[in-house]
């Protein structure tokens, strides 16, 4: 019985308890509205709601729970003895998981009855290969206490699953009976449903920082997990960035500064592309345009903005970086080899931050009072000298901020440096040269079947944990100083 | 430069001209005219990229459209069938016989060409195989004229777009040989070999090396879809209620505070750190399975919440004062005045920020390398409901995984994709701007 069954069962529980209780108090009231404390409705409403809230609460926490504790549950089953040297419980647990699933299968397609699959012996079935016919290919012959324990982990999440249905359906049940007792002619519904409202809409609110939370845990559990096995200082200051592709290696040599260089250097070519053409695009939309040319424009310049990242990608790759090996390969002066290069990545992330730093500095010029534009046109000074030294210098701050958080989407931006800055990390002032970032790397190592255990995968939230302190220090910064400079004038 | 307010008007100067424009004004007209022609350069500029982006989208994605098919009528007679059934290579049998009807057609058309079983594999792949397996499944049409169209090779279908020529052609080409073109030509003039729309591309699933020119982004499309579903399912009311509570009823103070910080901070936290974010807690924590479209919504979706939530406040923030307090006035709860007014009157401009927000979503990638969706993904999901936690992928990650392949047709492919990807996205963006310009109220 699939889960969107259950979710019925109670939404339906809940519309039926809406129509009874709102009866129930129009009865209860001798069928006079207005003998009722609240409209007929919020009757409805409360005992619709105390059906639906708690059990979709308890709903989510037992989905949420009940795996891990079955997990740890069968994990304990299994003697530290029958875990074979070079493999350890996450990887034994993770064949468990397998075979449950593949019973699982067996069962619903393979024409298996319960019975016969809790009987399986490893003697008597050929378990991989029955398995494999399903669809569930394993890598090595089923041990007799893996399929002990992918039966008992069966077992546990069928009694699991029962008792979920059961213990909602109750929540449900209770929910339902108690609100439809206490619906009377003078139970305070609204207040009651009002109250209610209030805690769903806290609760919607709190998402937010629950985000930030998972964010922060997961990225900080697996950073300390990482820097448990690999030194924290060769990470930081590691000149060489080579990760053994065997895996469990020892090997690996796995420096961030190469990774960060990349990072830097394509940000300041894209920067570089964007904010002159960014900034003057802005001078030239808030103070000399005409609104027929502004209209125009500027939603052209902001379809830059709406294109996704992915398209950048593709015309880094494939239409920028061959007409720069053109201009600049072999052919001509042979700076650049390859059609991946820091140039590459970094003209075309130059292109997509030009509608951002233009429209960021587009407001802030615009919040530049007019007095003081007028007060130099008074003395004498002619419109541009106006803006170089009037305007520009007033719009100063919020323009670095502008540019700071231009930064920090560089910095963060993945797409267009996986697919057009190339794989190599290497430190290197030759923009022609193909050179990677945290993002890129983040994207190789947590990409295919690596072990989340090995340092190889384990290093990219490192990575990330480096990238979301540099862009969140930049966007703090960012915001700060232009919130400061919106104050003077307001 | 900076001459306006060092250079204090000297004796010299009072004597001036008021008609004749002296040296140092013509310097300050021409450094003016020098800003606005800077200004005017960096709009070119940007709009020059823009065209740049689009041409090159449209003309390297616009030829996977189409597709070159031989169309034949055919007719198999029931002696040949029997005949071709009865032969040891029987595949090969049907080989013959569409080469004979070929060569009656060409004829019919005054032209001589001379080509063999290997030039029609080359050209068409396993024609008999098709064959074959159509009278087989469909023995009444054993003696009737009977339509096919068959595919050509990709490298033929490049020939006709002109992305491929002869110079392409190296010795020993055991793909296609430069008489293939020659007899793809003579095709052409007799109608035969004909350029059409490719459905298959539209509606097909992905496909691998061996038959590139198969691959579609069906399937993706679809995989997008569903995560779409659920962000919306997820983020529209979950966004709606905190902006309700942030707007409306929340208090300020440190709790209050916080929040407001997270959101802003949220709205600029690179995506590929909610990747990582689906990744440790989705599917490593919870467990959910790996490349399932749930797991990309759900991922999307508290990407898209600081979204969803700052233009929400944004609109309730713009329904006017006095609609609450009259409301109030004739005795509303706070509660009902919120949701019996303020927030129908708000409505346009929340759905106008929640389609903008779930455009910003469908073209995300970063997030879903991380959770897996770029695998290689050849079927439809047997059921709807099971697709959400089936394995999919999705548009921008079908593109993707296009792109890196080293075949020039999936290169195609790949354009051709982020044509229909960025149509999705135009035709979101024109509903935002239709429902924004037919609802929005200006107060």
């Amino acid at each position: 019985m699939p889960l969107y069954w259950l979710i019925l069962i109670v939404l339906a529980m809940a519309a039926v308890g809406y129509v009874m209780g709102r009866s129930r108090a129009l009865a209860s009231a001798g069928g006079n509205p207005r003998g009722l404390h609240s409209l007929p409705a919020y009757y409805g409403y409360n005992v619709a709601l105390t059906v639906l809230t708690p059990a979709f609460g308890l709903l989510i926490v037992w989905l949420i729970a009940q795996p891990l504790l079955i997990d740890r549950m069968v994990s304990a089953q299994i003697p530290d003895s029958s875990i074979s040297d070079g493999s350890n419980r996450s990887l034994v647990m993770s064949d468990v998981r397998r075979v449950a699933e593949g019973l699982g299968i067996l069962v619903s397609e393979g024409g298996v009855s319960e019975e016969e699959v809790a009987d399986m012996r490893t003697d008597f079935t050929d378990l991989r290969e029955r398995l494999g016919e399903v669809g569930v290919a394993l890598g090595s012959n089923v041990q007799p206490f893996v399929l002990a324990a992918a039966q008992d982990y069966r077992g546990m999440a069928r009694t699991g699953t029962v008792l979920m249905w059961g213990m909602i359906l109750l929540v449900a049940l209770v929910g339902f009976a108690v609100s439809m007792m206490k619906t009377k002619a003078d139970f305070r519904a609204r207040n009651t449903v009002e109250q209610g409202v209030t805690i769903l809409l806290i609760g919607a609110a709190t998402v937010a920082i629950m985000t930030t939370i998972g964010i922060l845990f997961s990225l900080i559990f697996n950073t300390i997990e990482f820097f448990r096995i690999y030194p924290f200082a060769d990470f930081f200051f590691g000149l060489t960035w080579n990760p053994s592709f065997s895996g469990r290696g020892g090997s690996s040599e796995l420096g961030i500064v190469p990774l960060l260089w990349g990072t830097f250097y394509i940000s300041l070519v894209a920067l570089i592309v964007a904010v002159p053409i960014g900034l003057f695009a802005a001078i030239y939309l808030s103070e000399y345009a005409s609104p027929k040319v502004r209209a125009f424009t500027k939603p052209m310049l902001e379809i830059l903005a709406g294109i996704p990242t992915i398209v950048y990608g593709l015309f880094a790759l494939l239409t920028v970086g061959p007409i720069l090996v053109s201009v600049f390969g072999k052919d001509t002066v042979g700076w650049m080899s390859g059609g991946t290069a820091v140039m590459t990545a970094g003209l075309v992330m130059g292109i997509m931050l030009i509608p951002f730093v233009s429209s960021l500095s587009d407001d802030i010029i615009n919040a530049v009072p007019q007095a003081m534009r007028d007060g130099s046109y008074g003395l004498g000074a002619t419109q541009s000298e106006t803006i170089r030294q009037v305007v520009l210098p007033a719009a100063l701050p919020g323009i670095v901020g502008a540019i700071l958080l231009a930064a920090s989407r560089a910095i963060g931006e993945t797409m267009i440096v996986v697919l057009g800055a190339g794989a190599a990390a290497r430190l290197s002032l030759n923009p022609f040269e193909a050179m990677t970032t945290v993002t890129a790397k983040i994207v190789s190592q947590l990409t295919g079947d690596s072990d989340f255990a090995s340092p190889e995968a384990l290093v990219a939230f490192a990575l990330g944990t480096t990238l979301f302190v540099i862009t969140l220090g930049l966007n703090v910064l960012a915001l700060y100083i232009v919130r400061k400079y919106r104050e003077q004038y307001e | 430069m900076t001459d306006a307010t060092q250079d204090m008007p000297d004796a010299s100067r009072r004597h001036a001209s008021l008609v004749a424009v002296d040296a140092r004004t013509e310097r300050r007209n021409r450094a003016e005219k020098r800003f606005q022609y800077y200004g005017i350069a960096a709009i070119v500029a940007g709009i020059l990229f823009l065209v740049m982006l689009v041409v090159a989208i449209l003309s390297n994605g616009l030829p996977a459209f189409q597709r070159s098919v031989v169309s034949i009528d055919f007719t198999l007679t029931q002696e040949q069938f029997d005949e071709a059934e009865s032969a040891t290579l029987k595949t090969r049998v049907y080989t013959d016989f569409f080469i004979e009807s070929l060569t009656a057609r060409l004829n019919e058309n005054g032209i001589d060409a001379e080509f063999d079983g290997k030039r029609v594999e080359r050209i068409l792949g396993k024609v008999g195989g098709t064959l074959r397996k159509h009278y087989r499944a469909n023995p009444q049409d054993i003696g009737q004229p009977t339509r096919f169209d068959l595919p050509a090779s990709s490298r033929i279908d490049r020939y006709l777009k002109g992305t491929f020529d002869r110079s392409g052609i190296g010795e020993g080409n055991r793909f296609i040989m430069p008489g293939d073109l020659d007899f793809a030509d003579a095709l052409k003039v007799a109608g035969v070999l004909t350029q059409s729309f490719d459905w298959n591309f539209i509606t097909g699933v992905d496909t691998g090396v061996d038959n590139a020119g198969g691959a579609g982004i069906g399937a993706s499309v679809l995989g997008s879809f569903m995560m779409m579903i659920v962000v919306l399912v997820l983020s529209l009311p979950i966004g709606v209620a905190a902006s309700i509570y942030l707007e409306e009823f929340a208090p300020k103070n440190r709790f209050t505070d916080l929040i407001e910080v997270n959101i802003s901070n949220l709205a600029a936290v690179p995506s590929i750190v909610f990747g990582i974010l689906g990744l440790a807690v989705f599917i490593q924590f919870m467990g959910l399975p790996q490349s399932a479209p749930l797991v990309g919504g759900l991922v999307l979706t508290l990407m898209t919440l600081p979204t969803i939530i700052i233009s929400t406040r944004a609109s309730l923030k713009a329904v006017p004062p006095s609609i609450r307090e009259a409301a109030l006035g004739i005795g509303a709860s706070k509660m009902q005045a919120v949701f019996h007014h303020v927030l129908p009157l708000a409505m346009p401009g929340i759905l106008t920020g929640t389609i903008i927000g779930l455009a910003q979503a469908l073209g995300e990638t970063a997030p879903l390398l991380l959770i897996g969706m770029v695998g290689f993904v050849a079927r439809y999901p047997d059921t709807f409901l099971g697709g959400f936690e089936g394995p999919n992928s999705a548009m921008p990650a079908q593109i993707y995984n296009w792109a890196s392949r080293s075949d020039v047709v999936f290169t195609e492919k790949a354009w051709g994709g982020i044509i229909v990807l960025l149509i999705f996205l135009l035709s979101m963006n024109i509903l935002a701007i239709i429902l924004r310009r037919r609802f929005e109220r200006r107060w």
